[in-house]
């Protein structure tokens, strides 16, 4: 869509960045997956604001570019946090108790699936299988997996990473 | 002349094939579901519509095909020779009927309370199946409904995602609001970023209303403020009725599509306790002749052409969100349904001795766009709004069933005085092309002093995109256009920006068949529909004496009591609007 926006509330820097990222990608066979992809990496994020800004400069309806921003779960249009905690819901961990230990995630952090802590260190999410059924209930920080779960382990371990705020937890 | 370019006849091959055991013959490419119509058989349907390209979503349309292991939708499905379809087996019956639980399953479908009771397609096919109960845990998605609109209330929660409505606004309409989000059991179909659809730059049309199969997406309902105003004596209740609503209101109370139903409209409105009935169709002729001389001053003094219409409420939004720098094109007459709410407070009430804060003017269209136009600060004067309130066709056929009336058989009655005489140029605005035509036929006999030989401009009618035309005015040519759609507008709209449009005057209506295809028609509306609401116009035009908007008596003696001249200073005041640039986005405060 053309024509007039809201008044522009990207920062310049942002926008040329964007700008860059859509120069890079245009040319591409899904240009809009792509672009978003990479704006997500650079920002962590897709804001209202990059969406629009994003729509606007490739012509496409906002919420089209909207659309394709909520359907793939790499993409996020929510801010998230430092740490990301995704708890394996599928069935092997649920006969072992991932019930409890998303319980115990959500009590000690105060936020439900999908949120993220008011400071910006964890995010909440659910996992399909991580393959270590073996040692379920399982979840991943980040990119490491914790095994054999329980609540008193995922209180130990939230613990370590939010004292951690380097996220160098060994 | 009309661009129509046919293509040269080409062979084409055909396919027989059997369905149900029996066999037909039609080209091939045509679908299994057109072919299962032209030997009697209809399969049942969801997220297809007649007007948009088919989508396979919802699996409704299941048929066995021989051969494939998969049952296969008939919506897409093409035909090929020698093909044997079963549209009724036990296998397609059972795999439909799941279809249908799985959607009663999914939300809020509690059917008395639904805006759709009675007119919806789910309900239609869940009655068909023979559906008693639903053997899956209902899981509903609490989603509040969006009242933020002053035309449109979205209720997520009888949604089946069938995706008509995506179509409708993207493709008919070029302004696409609404899209999938999310995915698996979360996907709905909501605006951009979710916002309201009141802070996004939705044009209020209501074709999604048109398509949606079910009650997902209705009318903002007013009948109670009107149910009100008709109750209090302290006020003099006034109403307009739009020219279309003339040709379908019928729909909505039992008589086939095209009937023309006037003189009972009038009797119904009477009946329900309106003081006075009036007809939007003068402030038409009235639109006519201001905008008539409009575009003769702007051809003269070199001014912004082409002119375009300003008639239509949704296409007027749609000009200032999408393509603000064309406004100066837009003619700065109010539309008809605006004139007549000026009038009525100022011309009307002191002609009637009424103080216009007494007056409660009410006006029945065929629009959802009309709704949120009253409501514009441009649209009110000295004594609060112009116009108080708008009904749609559809509301004021449900409130002339809560009073029981027999529509049918009511008598004809006339409407009221001043504003009750109008010509047939005023009834052809519910057409695409009308006001064009209209608009012709005074410009023709102003400019030249000549009567025209024919006062049928028949290039301007009809459903196809973009008409066009040349009309010699002694010697002064003129060109104009006509676009109905949004899409269609878009082409004529970019041709300007480019700075290659060569037209004088363009007709502009925001809806697929102008008026008579608005937003707040009956549904089903459909092009077939619509092709017969057409020809009714032109019968109604026919069968007036008067024509032509300039010969119209109680014109002529507005202008002498009251307004003067058109393009005067009271005109201005009172017939004449302004526009403005709106943001994609409201913002947030
Ligand atoms: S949408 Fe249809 S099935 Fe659902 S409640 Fe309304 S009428 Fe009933
Ligand atoms: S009213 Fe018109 S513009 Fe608004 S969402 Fe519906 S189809 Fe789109
Ligand atoms: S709102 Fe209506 S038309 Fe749109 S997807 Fe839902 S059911 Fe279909
Ligand atoms: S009607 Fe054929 S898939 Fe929906």
């Amino acid at each position: 869509m053309n024509a007039c926006s809201t008044a522009p509330t990207l920062s310049t820097e942002t926008d040329k960045q964007i700008d860059r990222v859509i120069e890079e990608y245009k040319d591409e066979p899904s240009p809009l997956l792509e672009i978003l992809n990479e704006v997500q990496h650079i920002f962590g994020y897709l804001s209202d604001d990059m969406l629009i800004a994003i729509s606007e400069k490739l012509s496409i309806p906002t919420s089209q570019v909207y659309g394709v921003a909520t359907f793939y779960s790499l993409l996020s249009t929510r801010p998230k946090g430092k740490h990301i905690i995704r708890v394996c819901e599928s069935a092997p961990c649920h006969v072992m108790g991932s019930e409890s230990v998303l319980r115990a995630v959500k009590d000690e952090l105060g936020i439900d699936l999908g949120e993220t802590t008011p400071d910006g260190l964890f995010t909440l999410e659910s996992t399909s299988c991580l393959g270590i059924c073996s040692v379920g209930p399982a979840m991943m920080v980040n990119d490491r997996v914790f095994g054999n779960l329980t609540r008193e382990k995922v209180r130990l371990i939230l613990r370590r990473y939010a004292k951690d705020k380097e996220a160098s937890v060994s | 002349m009309a661009a129509v370019q046919l293509k040269p006849e080409q062979e084409v091959a055909m396919a027989t094939l059997t369905i149900d055991g029996h066999s037909v013959t039609v080209p091939e490419g045509t679908t299994v579901l057109e072919a299962a119509k032209k030997v009697g058989i209809t399969i049942p349907t969801l997220c297809h519509h007649p007007d948009l390209p088919p989508q396979g979503i919802c699996r409704l349309c299941v048929v066995e095909v021989e051969g494939s292991f998969l049952l296969q939708t008939a919506c897409t499905y093409p035909v090929k020779d020698g093909m044997k379809v079963r549209t009724n087996s036990p296998l397609v019956r059972e795999s439909r009927r799941t279809t249908v639980e799985l959607m009663l399953a999914r939300g809020d479908h509690n059917c008395p309370t639904c805006p759709r009771n009675q007119n919806c397609e789910l309900q239609t096919v869940a009655e068909s199946l023979g559906i008693r109960e639903i053997p899956f845990q209902v899981l509903r998605h609490p989603r509040p409904k969006d009242m933020s609109s002053a035309s449109i209330v979205r209720d997520p929660e009888k949604c089946i995602l069938c995706r008509r409505c995506v179509a409708v606004c993207q493709e008919v309409q070029g302004v696409g609001i609404l899209f999938p989000v999310g995915r698996g059991f979360a996907t709905e179909i909501t605006t951009p970023l979710d916002r309201n659809l009141s802070e996004v730059a939705c044009v209020n049309c209501g074709q999604c209303v048109l398509v949606c199969p079910v009650g997902a997406i209705y009318e903002k309902d007013d009948t109670n403020r009107v149910w009100e105003a008709l109750a209090d004596p302290s006020k003099v209740v006034i109403v307009q009725t739009a020219p279309a609503v003339r040709v379908s209101i019928g729909e909505e109370l039992g008589l086939p599509p095209g009937s023309i139903t006037t003189g009972k409209l009038v009797s119904a409105l009477r009946e329900m306790g309106f003081d006075k009935v009036f007809d939007t169709d003068f402030t038409a002729d009235l639109t006519i002749i201001e905008e008539g001389h409009e575009l003769l001053q702007r051809m003269k003094t070199g001014g912004t052409l082409p002119m375009l219409t300003s008639c239509s409420p949704g296409w007027i939004k749609f000009i200032e969100h999408y393509y603000p720098e064309l406004l100066d094109h837009v003619s700065t007459c109010k539309s008809p349904q605006q004139m007549f709410g000026a009038l009525a407070k100022t011309y009307y009430a002191q002609k009637a001795g009424i103080d216009p804060k007494d007056i409660y003017s009410v006006s029945v269209m065929p629009c959802t766009a009309k709704k949120f136009e009253c409501t514009r600060e441009e649209m009110c004067g000295e004594s609060g709004p112009d116009v108080d309130v708008v009904l749609t066709t559809r509301e004021l056929g449900r409130m002339i069933r809560q009073m029981g009336l027999d529509f049918a058989n009511l008598p004809e009655s006339d409407y009221d005085d001043p504003f009750g005489i109008s010509t047939g140029a005023g009834v052809i605005f519910g057409a695409t092309g009308g006001v064009m035509e209209a608009a012709l036929r005074t410009v023709y006999e102003v400019v030249t002093g000549k009567t025209l030989p024919s006062i049928d401009f028949h290039p301007v009618r009809g459903l196809e995109a973009i008409k066009e035309a040349d009309v010699d005015l002694d010697g002064v040519k003129v060109k104009v256009a006509v676009a109905h759609g949004l899409s269609n507008a878009k082409v004529l709209l970019e041709q300007i920006k480019r700075g290659e449009s060569d037209y004088h005057f363009i007709e502009i209506m925001c809806c697929p068949g102008g008026c008579i295809g608005g937003g707040g028609q009956p549904i089903p509306t459909t092009m077939e529909t619509r092709a017969k609401r057409i020809r009714a116009t032109y019968e109604a035009d026919r069968s007036l004496p008067l024509r032509k908007s300039h010969e119209n008596p109680a014109i002529k003696k507005l202008y002498s009591e009251f307004l003067k001249e058109p393009l005067g200073e009271k005109s201005h005041e009172l017939l004449h609007t302004t526009y403005r640039r709106r943001p994609l986005f409201q913002q947030r405060i």
